[in-house]
């Protein structure tokens, strides 16, 4: 668990993080979202104490992060950036191992750790252990990022903007792969991005930071429901609202026993993705199968339409 | 095996063979002479002067990359930062004074011999390691050094596992520019008795014998080439091995 107390940073006369206080549980996929300037990587980084806190505090677990070299703090917490910040003249096995290197694991443990990870992330340890970082793709170089920020299994993960610089499809898969990974670790995460929808994808709670203020700290049912402020509202998009809101459902949850026609819709697709195919084939309701491919049932327009209306 | 090693080797294969065998070059040097003057210097063994003027350039490189890169490392600290304008200053001081002024300097201090060439060297050789230093250690990607700090790594970490390896071949480069400069300059050391190829070009302009001239100015000068070859070509691997595609200077 993350405690933040009126945590406040100061440049000269100008306030980049003013008075910001927020709790982050165990599990949770916090997204710090906001406009450039408006002091989102700079809470981030007094987190790990990249950046020292002008006032207020830090406490990981009930321990004020201030309690222990700053070096040892940041070891214990996984940090992945945009750009991926790789170490150019090492390996990708070597750029993984970096956190246990500095811990003292033994080469043994470090070594199989490092593979677990290189499959973890889909790329194979034989053929990309001893490559360097330069020899790899824009998304391939990204995945090992985030791989050294989980290589110590840290408890919580941070990440600054960590798909800003993959294209569209790339970053939608390594969405979904950071969504698996903190369901399997059970990590704690908090990211920071600019972008309102990547925040609702992710977040199991969003953070609205504007000039350097927090503006609204709740899940993202309840941003896109109950904006606090007009720039939470202007954020989200008026239009865009009932669309973002079926995005936080999936077709199970809205699935009932019948028969429909045509093309099928997966269980897991969004609300937002099945209300698309309902009205671009024109269909009342759609087929619905699982995983497996058996059919559970179907999902009907109207239902779907009745969640993206705003919540009382 | 690429034409230009074929060559580079070659020229290094003619420039061993005639410091260890001048006598078996006479003949390319006779037309040079005048009034049956000695086409071929023989007061002193060829040999002993390339390598005591080699061992002159290597030690006053050694010590010019040792302190110059120390003091980067000093002033590219946070602590340090206050002293950058200062010791650039002292760099550059070093680099305006001309070699003979400096070896007129150290003379009456240091006496005759290697001593006072040293020194000239040495000066001489800090400012373009000094500034490839600087330029190496602050011009870092900002999410490396970043990311660096990121996981937990402790200054001095910092500094030996990511800092210095990836500035080590912008580094270089201003060692190779030192070391050509330096082979170049160690001639005038035989003008205060150090034992140096010099002495070979002075014997000649003091007779007036072009042959020796010649002979002591293509030693040096293909030496001065081949080496910069060399470390151009230890940049490149470098580079290579460290995954940078930065443009060496």
């Amino acid at each position: 668990m993350i405690e933040i107390e009126a945590l406040t940073k100061d440049y000269l006369d100008l306030t980049v993080v003013d008075h910001v206080s927020m709790t982050v549980e165990d599990g949770e996929l916090a997204v710090i979202v906001g406009t450039s300037g408006s002091g989102k990587t700079t809470l981030l980084r007094m987190i790990n104490r990249l950046i020292e806190p002008t006032s207020g505090t830090v406490k990981i677990d009930g321990q004020d992060t201030r309690s222990e070299p700053a070096f040892e703090l940041r070891r214990r917490i996984g940090y992945a950036i945009q750009g991926h910040g790789l170490f150019p003249h090492r390996t990708v096995g070597q750029n993984i191992a970096t956190v246990p290197e500095l811990l003292g694991w033994d080469k043994q443990k470090t070594a199989q750790r490092v593979d677990e990870l290189l499959n973890l992330f889909q790329l194979d340890p034989a053929e990309f252990r001893d490559r360097l970082p330069s020899e790899l793709s824009g998304g391939q170089q990204q995945r090992v990022g985030v791989a050294r920020a989980l290589a110590a299994e840290p408890k919580l993960l941070l990440m600054d903007e960590p798909y800003g610089a993959l294209d569209p499809i790339i970053r939608s898969k390594a969405q979904s792969d950071l969504l698996a990974i903190q369901k399997r670790f059970g990590t704690t995460i908090v990211l920071v991005t600019h972008d309102m929808e990547e925040a609702i994808h992710l977040g199991t709670r969003i953070a609205v930071m504007d000039k350097g203020k927090l503006l609204q700290y709740a899940p993202p049912h309840e941003i896109i429901a109950n904006p606090a402020t007009p720039f939470v509202a202007e954020l989200i998009g008026t239009g865009e609202r009932p669309f973002r809101l079926l995005s936080l459902w999936k077709v199970r949850d809205l699935v009932e026993p019948g028969p429909a026609q045509g093309e099928p819709i997966s269980a897991d697709a969004s609300l937002r993705d099945a209300y698309a195919e309902c009205l671009w084939s024109g269909r009342e309701m759609l087929p619905v199968i699982d995983e497996s491919g058996a059919l559970i049932g179907r999902i009907r327009r109207d239902d779907i339409a009745h969640k993206a209306e705003r919540p009382q | 095996m690429s034409i230009g090693l074929i060559i580079r080797l070659v020229v290094l294969a003619l420039l061993v063979a005639f410091i260890v065998t001048p006598e078996s070059f006479a003949f390319v040097f006779q037309p040079l002479t005048r009034n049956g003057q000695p086409a071929i210097y023989t007061q002193n063994s060829l040999l002993n002067l390339t390598l005591s003027h080699l061992t002159i350039v290597a030690i006053a490189t050694i010590a010019a990359t040792l302190v110059a890169v120390g003091l980067a490392i000093l002033v590219t600290r946070p602590f340090g930062a206050e002293f950058l304008p200062l010791s650039r200053s002292i760099a550059n001081i070093g680099q305006t004074f001309p070699p003979v002024a400096v070896l007129a300097l150290a003379v009456p201090v240091l006496g005759f011999g290697t001593a006072p060439t040293l020194v000239a060297l040495f000066l001489y050789g800090l400012l373009p390691i000094f500034e490839n230093a600087l330029t190496g250690l602050t011009t870092l990607p900002p999410t490396v050094t970043e990311a660096a700090r990121g996981v937990g790594m402790t200054d001095r970490q910092r500094l030996l596992d990511v800092e210095l390896p990836l500035a080590t071949p912008v580094i270089l480069a201003g060692i190779r520019l030192s070391v050509v400069i330096s082979v170049a300059t160690a001639t005038i050391g035989s003008t205060v008795a150090a034992s140096t190829l010099g002495e070979v070009i002075i014997a000649g302009l003091l007779s007036n014998n072009l042959a020796f001239v010649a002979q002591g100015g293509l030693v040096v000068g293909v030496m001065a080439v081949l080496i910069y070859d060399a470390l151009s070509a230890l940049e490149r691997i470098l580079m290579a091995r460290t995954g940078q595609r930065r443009e060496i200077s």
